[in-house]
């Protein structure tokens, strides 16, 4: 039984967005301009290539069923109570292989001893066997490098074996150049990364295992989407906020220009993390006085993160608002918006058709930007204890829980070097592309180079 | 100029209005007292009468704006609006949930908070300047591309991480510094410089990259050609010139955030167990105890609009032709 969750159903308008914005610039050689000169950054497109992936992984992520359990008694359909996505069908083998307690990358064994029965009927404290890391060697301690060596290798052969067709894909849609290049390189990194993983994941724990045992790997993975859904997702739904009272602001000046002035700088007069925190508080505590407004634990957590992302909105949208009401001062006093207004054109034509498609470099400069910072914010947030639902796998539940483990002797690091990683590499990406879009979108930064 | 200063003073007045009723129709309207009571006390099986106790001890029991039971000017006053909400206009805070003085509180916390945010700040401010115009000086050679490289990967690290890594090296690993803890007068310097460190390099990447491009600004102005075309040397336009001018916008921007330092770095203070702001407002939101977020808020609103009207004054200041009237 598929469900459809809040954020699912954003994140599928979103893509659907993002493909009509590409339509639109595909049929308007004016709007296609400065993404030429995005597409042929080589920086911005390797940048892009990850960002896809990612993306691709959220979006699998977001395809949520509940599975199907054996008819009952009258033969009717009955489903789980638990809501998994495709993501967690294709990583299954990940979620089965559960262990008892923490584990290393790579270990055949528990990390702290335990005492294990022999058959004999004695006791001795040991490291025990894991239940599926490297459960197929008969021998951990000697045959394990040169099996995990070949293991990489196969991997590494899978990988380039998939990347040859998307490469040729690649050579035959886009023209020679740095930015290919660039394109290529990426993708035979992601390409042999997503293949070595592939190999390997079903007989280690490539990243160990956390406290109760869960594959890291899987939830560093599982942390993408709700990454990605903040840093997407919040920009997206203030958006409409944003660019109305922005706009009109800006348009109409006078009355609505010192309300709307007022409202933001009231809002921005309280510190974020204060007035975040404030609202999470008391979504929280409604949420606890309401257990009738979802029937699943998915559903609080998604309803839990769909507020955040207001919430984080509602303090986002007050600098875009500001950069608008600024632009259309300007436009409005251009020659052709006199000469629309001369002929008796609406005000709300004139705002559609003139204000609008003049100030959308704007908006799309500060969605690109804000993403990285959303992203990063999620973490600091998850810390402060006003993030995401701690049931959520995120990347800032990941920090939480793996800090205090760093007093632990031997140190347990792996969980913080899986969420540094891959954290790392979508912000990194995020960054370098927003810095491309703003160079070529924003017409200061175009002049000056 | 004190014509202007009354005048900002006074537009100050309903901002802080507005941020008072948020706050009030956020804490007590959305969320009622019974909310915050069930809350507190366990949502499952709790009577009625411990709410009313609860309420009662807190001073939560009165009507919300109008007190109809009361005489004269008490209808207006012996409310929740008037005692908990527009009290805080004369720093009235009252008690923290656990019944404790919040505003003897923010006096004693608010040094150790200076002490780390204060050296932060400052250092912090001449590092990034410094980075950003030795890019500058190097610009258009592979100096100035790997600096830049280095900055976007260095700001694509979440805070949590440098503080989590600095620790770990420094207090753990290598013992430089106390794990955690604070003490009063010199002392506080053995456990203020790592907190200060982590802090300063965490920044680089945004701080450097955002002085940079407003020195990139400056130097493709007229009046820096000219001084080249006269001769000058490329250390004498950066220093005299570009950096000089530059600076208008650095300080006044920085005089901006000067008056929140005050309120502490929430993550800093709780990973090395600062006594400060910070570290009371993440207990506070940890714990859930609204009274303390709610002066917090109050608080951050006003260093807010201290912070914009000290950038007015300091823009006369800095640069003379600006006249504030």
């Amino acid at each position: 039984m598929p469900v459809l969750l809040w954020t699912d159903a954003l994140i599928f308008l979103l893509v659907a967005g993002l493909a009509g914005f590409a339509y639109l610039v595909r049929r308007h050689p004016h709007l296609a301009v400065p993404w030429r000169r995005v597409a042929a950054d080589p920086l911005a497109m390797a940048a892009a290539v990850v960002l896809l992936c990612f993306t691709a992984v959220a979006v699998l992520d977001s395809l949520h069923y509940r599975p199907a359990l054996p008819p009952g008694p009258n033969g009717e359909a009955q489903y789980a109570a638990e809501v998994n996505s495709v993501l967690d069908r294709a990583l299954a083998v990940l979620v089965e292989h559960q262990e008892k307690s923490y584990s290393a990358p790579f270990a055949t064994r528990l990390f702290a001893k335990e005492a294990i029965s022999l058959p004999d009927g004695r006791t001795v404290r040991d490291y025990p066997r894991l239940a599926w890391g490297g459960a197929h060697l008969a021998d951990p301690d000697r045959g394990r490098a040169g099996d995990i060596a070949g293991k990489a290798g196969l991997g590494l052969a899978l990988g380039l074996a998939a990347w040859l067709p998307a490469a040729w894909l690649v050579r035959r849609r886009l023209a020679a150049g740095g930015a290919r290049r660039a394109v290529l390189a990426t993708l035979l990194a992601v390409c042999l990364v997503a293949g070595v993983l592939a190999v390997l994941a079903p007989y280690y724990h490539v990243f160990g295992t956390d406290k109760v045992g869960q594959d890291v790997l899987y939830a560093t993975i599982k942390s993408i989407r709700t990454g990605v859904l903040i840093g997407a997702l919040t920009t997206l739904v203030t958006l409409p906020l944003a660019i109305g009272l922005g706009v009109s602001a800006g348009y109409f000046g006078g009355r609505v220009d010192d309300a709307v002035q007022y409202l933001y700088t009231t809002l921005n007069s309280i510190p974020g993390v204060l007035l975040i925190a404030a609202a999470v508080l008391l979504m929280q505590a409604q949420l606890e006085t309401h257990p009738d407004w979802f029937e699943t634990g998915a559903e609080r957590a998604d309803l839990r993160l769909l507020f955040l992302c207001l919430i984080l909105g509602m303090t986002n949208w007050t600098g875009l608002a500001r950069l608008l009401r600024a632009e259309t001062l300007k436009v409005r006093e251009l020659d052709y918006v006199i000469a629309a207004r001369a002929f008796g054109v609406s005000d709300g034509r004139i705002l559609t058709r003139h204000i609008l498609p003049n100030v959308q470099h704007i908006v799309l400069i500060s969605v690109v930007m804000d993403f990285s910072g959303l992203v990063l914010a999620e973490a600091v947030l998850s810390y402060v204890g006003v993030g995401v639902d701690p049931g959520m796998m995120s990347f800032g539940n990941m920090i939480n829980g793996a800090r205090l483990e760093l007093a632990r002797e031997p140190v347990v690091w792996w969980q913080l070097v899986a969420a540094f990683l891959f954290m790392f590499v979508l912000v990194l990406a995020a960054n370098l592309f927003a810095d491309s879009v703003r160079d070529a979108l924003d017409p200061r930064t175009r002049s000056r180079t | 100029m004190t014509a202007y200063l009354l005048r900002r003073l006074l537009y100050a007045v309903p901002i802080l209005i507005g941020v008072n009723l948020l706050t009030f129709a956020l804490f007590f309207l959305v969320n009622t007292p019974d909310d915050m009571a069930r809350l507190h006390l366990g949502v499952k099986r709790v009577t009625p009468e411990a709410v009313q106790k609860w309420k009662a001890e807190r001073g939560y029991d009165k009507p919300l704006l109008f007190n109809a039971g009361a005489a004269g000017l008490a209808k207006v006053s012996d409310t929740i609006f008037f005692r908990h909400s527009l009290a805080m206009f004369a720093f009235r805070f009252g008690a923290s949930d656990d019944g404790r003085d919040i505003a003897g509180e923010i006096k004693t916390r608010m040094w150790p908070s200076l002490a780390i945010a204060l050296p932060t700040f400052v250092i912090g401010l001449a590092v990034d300047i410094s980075v950003a115009l030795i890019l500058l000086f190097f610009r258009r050679t592979y100096v100035e591309w790997t600096g830049v490289v280095a900055l976007v990967a260095m700001m694509s690290v979440s805070s949590l991480f440098y503080i989590i890594g600095g620790q770990y090296l420094f207090a753990k690993v290598w013992q430089l510094a106390p794990i955690s803890g604070y003490q009063d007068g010199f002392n506080a310097a053995r456990f203020v410089w790592l907190p200060i460190l982590i802090g300063v390099v965490g920044g680089i990447g945004a701080g450097a990259r955002w002085y940079r491009t407003l020195f990139l600004e400056e130097a493709g102005k007229d009046y820096v050609r000219t001084a080249r075309a006269k001769g000058l040397s490329e250390a004498r336009v950066l220093f005299r010139h570009i950096l000089k001018n530059g600076m208008v916008p650095i300080l006044t921007g920085a005089v901006a955030v000067f008056p929140l330092l005050f309120m502490g770095s929430l993550i800093m203070e709780s990973f090395f167990g600062i006594p400060g702001l910070g570290s009371y407002t993440i207990d506070a939101i940890n714990a859930q105890d609204f009274a303390i977020v709610r002066a917090m808020v109050f608080l951050g609103a006003v260093l807010y609009i201290a912070g914009l009207i000290l950038t007015d004054v300091s823009y006369t200041l800095v640069d003379p032709r600006v006249r504030l009237r």
